[in-house]
């Protein structure tokens, strides 16, 4: 009988297994997903500050051209003083040039160790630099336990510390999958193993999971095999992403690696951008009208120096750009406080200063996201100062 | 037996062919008629231990629980076996100190900076950065080596704790090449010793200096992390009654303490006297500041490296130190919030006898509630992917751990790759998670469906030995059936073959707990 019950829960998902949070999405659900860039990406090569003839003398060989339509490698104007990386003229320009894309310049936290882990975990955290901190509590997971009906999900190998908590939050790597490792025969039994267990909801769900993805991944290899067309990499992971946050969770984690460029970055950071552009813009596609109810947020956790190093590359740095795309986003536009780009703004007369906190930043988009208001956004980001962008 | 008429059949024959083969291959221990462990034995043998083996269970019929726990809480005499041994010495870390990995890796960094050609540089970086990951990789391999097949399991689980205690990230700094040496001079030494030299032998190794920051600190230049951490983590815990104050006066008293695997530095003649070098850890004069400091309401007078003896002294003597780690050591082995009553106990013995750490863990293990936890306590990856093992193959002990670090990355608790001092959580419901749960049945079928590469040799090409473990042994039916729950028999009696019925025993609750 309960293993009928199962069997049923696995055929009609969101029916027989109501009472899972997994499945209980609200109607007008918006949908949000951060996306980690784990190394410190360049933000200066994404987001070049055309303007400056710093930039151009502090980078001899890794400056990204002046803007130049007839050069295919030059940076792509966006605005009097920023212009993009060639890399994303085919995938995040056009979202740009719907208004879809929007990009924040001197972003990211105080912290200042340099250091990729702690930066990266106090980021993740979320909490003031200046206190006692939870290291088993991420912002994320604090977002989804004030939110209640968030469905959060990691596309991860481990839960990442932004999805820690509380609440319990599923994770699922999307890089590599394949079949199914057990028949539904099997996860029945499995299943009624836990009946009644107070671990009987986490299997559920954590079957339920991967026989989706396998599912997914089956679909996946019969469409390419009609139409042999194959994507590869972060843009095959994105599209996976953009399904299952499609189909019912809310509130999206991944974080993709190789940022961390201190020698021949051109090259490196080249393919990256265009992975990642490729992969967001199709994730887009895949999350289609949901894609209007959706945020997507890039970070990392800091930036690089200013100056080229002398191994073609750059060192750990501070300020950084974050990228915000989305369906409804009124974007199309350079965002936050801002300085000039020159020698003399420089941060210890090596890095971009950070003018824009990501906390605050974070907390001001959840607020015109969810409508979140004051306790609730202090409880997901203690004593940030909510900074409006105004870009909902 | 709740079999369904439909099945019966296949059972009996599944059934039989178990019973042959544990007659066939199982010498697991004696076959003299003796009494079958009560479940309260097997419960407890299977919570002390990694895991309930064939040959826990025969010494533990041999000594009895009072003399078997003695032994495993001064476990001189308990040597780990030949074939493993073997495997120990054939790694690299075993042969090398930290000092001499650390200052040949900083010649080859030397050498790579002076190549000439970018190609040649960037090649050479990969190439030594491998050498990095193999060195940390091989000290993962020797502990899952010990942990799995030692038989002084209380030990090994101890080392583990005194390494998530105190912990260090492999990916910070150099530390790569320094965890096999954390391991083996600072942690395993004193895991069943006093905490003091604990305390003291982590805070100067340089695996730890260089994680917490303090081989950075010096006079004007302070950075307080290694000393907020000690006071924070190690010893008095967040509460213990520390202020801000007081972390900055131990950060000063830290200050001198580093790491140096090159050349002695040359020192001012005052310097030389107080200047101290082990291996390649280094306490440096002129980098220390040497006014007087006051920590925890305790004058400590500037005198060099004799104030780190003393703050050691000093915390390790606090009340609310032998709190913390007594609370800690409930919570690793009761898997839960351990009652204030124990804690309490634990903690007056841990004052009483100066920290000596056996005598505390008898406390633990005679108390009510520890075996009031037994089989209910779930599981961290370490322990469910140790079991699985020493149960799937019992007597046979598999070399090849890289399966094992692979299994142990999947489940989120790969050894020395926690980022944060703070450890791995001791609670259990940080590790069960949907995701969790279904990993740890995809890897109960990668173990009890196959032998996983576990016997292949160290370049991965199998060395013939294939096929599944049986777990349906001896063992099984005397000590373990008789503790499994009606749920998951029933799902053992619709296993349609050897290798599921496997699949689902290690994948059952029972299993999952201890």
């Amino acid at each position: 009988m309960r293993r009928r019950n199962f069997l049923l829960g696995l055929g009609l998902g969101a029916l027989a297994v109501r009472g899972v949070r997994l499945y209980a999405a609200p109607a007008a659900d918006a949908k949000c997903l951060v996306v980690f860039l784990r190394g410190g990406y360049d933000g200066a090569s994404l987001l070049v500050p055309h303007s400056s003839p710093f930039y151009y003398e502090a980078r001899p060989s890794l400056a990204i051209a002046k803007p130049d339509p007839a050069n295919a490698a030059a940076a792509i104007r966006l605005d009097a003083a920023w212009a993009l990386h060639p890399a994303l003229k085919d995938s995040l320009l056009p979202l740009w040039e719907r208004g879809q894309a929007a990009f924040v310049p001197f972003a990211g936290t105080h912290d200042l160790s340099r250091s990729h882990f702690e930066t990266q975990d106090s980021m993740e955290g979320g909490e003031p630099l200046d206190g006692p901190r939870d290291y088993g509590s991420g912002f994320l997971n604090r977002l989804a336990e004030v939110l209640g009906n968030a469905n959060p999900i990691a596309f991860t190998d481990g839960l990442p510390l932004a999805m820690k908590g509380s609440l319990t939050v599923p994770n699922v790597s999307l890089k590599q999958f394949g079949k199914a490792v057990f028949d539904d025969r099997q996860m029945a039994i499995l299943a009624d193993m836990y009946h009644g267990s107070p671990l009987e909801t986490s299997v559920v769900e954590g079957l339920q999971l991967r026989k989706d993805v396998a599912k997914d991944f089956e679909q996946e290899q019969n469409e390419a095999s009609r139409d042999a067309i194959s994507t590869k990499g972060f843009e095959r992971e994105a599209r996976r992403m953009g399904r299952m946050l499609r189909e019912r969770f809310g509130l999206g984690f991944i974080d993709v690696g190789g940022w961390d460029t201190h020698v021949n970055q051109a090259q490196a950071l080249d393919a990256n951008l265009q992975g990642l552009g490729r992969g967001l813009a199709a994730c887009a596609e895949e999350l289609g009208p949901a894609w209007d109810r959706t945020v997507v947020v890039v970070l990392s956790e800091f930036g690089r120096t200013f100056r080229e190093n002398g191994t073609r590359g750059t060192d750990h740095g501070h300020g950084n750009v974050i990228w915000l795309l989305g369906g409804a986003l009124k974007g199309r536009r350079i965002a936050g406080e801002q300085v000039a780009v020159g020698r003399e703004t420089l941060f210890q007369d090596r890095d971009f200063p950070v003018l824009n906190e990501y906390r605050g930043l974070l907390a001001g988009l959840f607020h015109r996201i969810y409508g979140l208001g004051g306790a609730q956004l202090d409880r997901v980001f203690p004593r940030a100062r909510e900074q409006d962008l105004g870009l909902l | 037996m709740a079999a369904r008429p439909g099945t019966q059949a296949k059972l009996f024959i599944g059934r039989l062919l178990l019973v042959l083969g544990v007659l066939a291959c199982g010498p697991a221990f004696a076959t003299d008629a003796r009494k079958p462990l009560t479940t309260g034995d097997v419960r407890w043998l299977n919570r002390i231990t990694y895991g309930i083996d064939s040959a826990t269970v025969e010494r533990y019929r041999l000594l009895g629980r009072p003399r078997f726990l003695e032994e495993q809480l001064r476990p001189d005499r308990l040597a780990v076996p030949a074939d493993v041994q073997e495997a120990i010495a054939g790694l690299g870390v075993a042969r090398k100190p930290a000092e001499q990995l650390l200052a040949e890796a900083q010649a080859e960094n030397q050498r790579i900076q002076a190549l000439p050609d970018d190609d040649a540089r960037q090649l050479a970086r990969q190439a030594q950065n491998q050498a990095a990951n193999l060195a940390a990789a091989e000290a993962a391999r020797r502990h899952l080596l010990r942990a799995l097949w030692s038989p002084a399991q209380v030990q090994e689980q101890m080392v583990w704790f005194w390494l998530n205690h105190f912990n260090v990230f492999q990916g910070k700094g150099t530390l790569r090449w320094t965890v096999a040496d954390y391991e083996e001079r600072a942690i395993r030494p004193h895991a069943l010793g006093r905490f003091q030299d604990l305390v003291m032998a982590t805070l100067t190794h340089p695996a730890m200096l260089v994680y917490l920051d303090n081989a950075q600190s010096a006079k004007g230049r302070i950075n307080e992390n290694h000393a907020r951490e000690l006071l924070e983590l190690h010893t008095l815990g967040v509460d213990g009654g520390y202020t801000q104050q007081d972390v900055q006066e131990l950060a000063r008293v830290l200050t001198g303490a580093g790491v140096n695997a090159g050349p002695a530095p040359r020192l001012k003649p005052e310097w030389l006297a107080g200047y101290r070098r082990s291996g390649c850890f280094e306490y440096n004069p002129a980098r220390h500041d040497f006014g007087d400091k006051i920590v925890l309401g305790t004058p400590i007078p500037g005198e060099g490296f004799k104030e780190v003896e003393r703050v050691v002294d000093l915390l390790a003597a606090q009340p609310a130190t032998a709190r913390f780690v007594s609370r800690k050591l409930g919570l690793f082995w009761l898997g839960q919030e351990p009652p204030r009553a124990l804690v309490a106990a634990m903690a007056g013995t841990f004052q009483r006898t100066r920290g000596d750490i056996p005598a505390v863990l008898r406390v633990l293990f005679d108390s009510g509630p520890f075996k009031a936890s037994l089989g209910s306590a779930f599981k961290d990856p370490m322990h469910f992917v140790a079991s699985a093992l020493r149960l799937a193959y019992d007597g046979k002990r598999p070399l090849n751990m890289t399966p094992v670090l692979g299994w142990l990355n999947a489940l989120g608790e790969p050894l020395y790759g926690h980022l944060t001092p703070d450890g791995y959580p001791l609670a259990a419901q940080a590790w069960s998670s949907p995701g969790q749960m279904a990993k740890r049945f995809e890897i109960a079928r990668s173990i009890g469906g196959g032998n996983a590469g576990l016997f292949n040799g160290d370049d991965g090409k199998s060395t013939g030995n294939t096929g599944f473990p049986r777990l349906a042994t001896r063992l099984y039916y005397e000590a373990l059936e008789a503790t499994l729950s009606a749920p998951t028999r029933l799902a053992l009696d619709r296993a349609s073959s050897q290798q599921e019925w496997n699949t689902f025993l290690l994948s059952s609750p029972d299993f999952m707990a201890h």
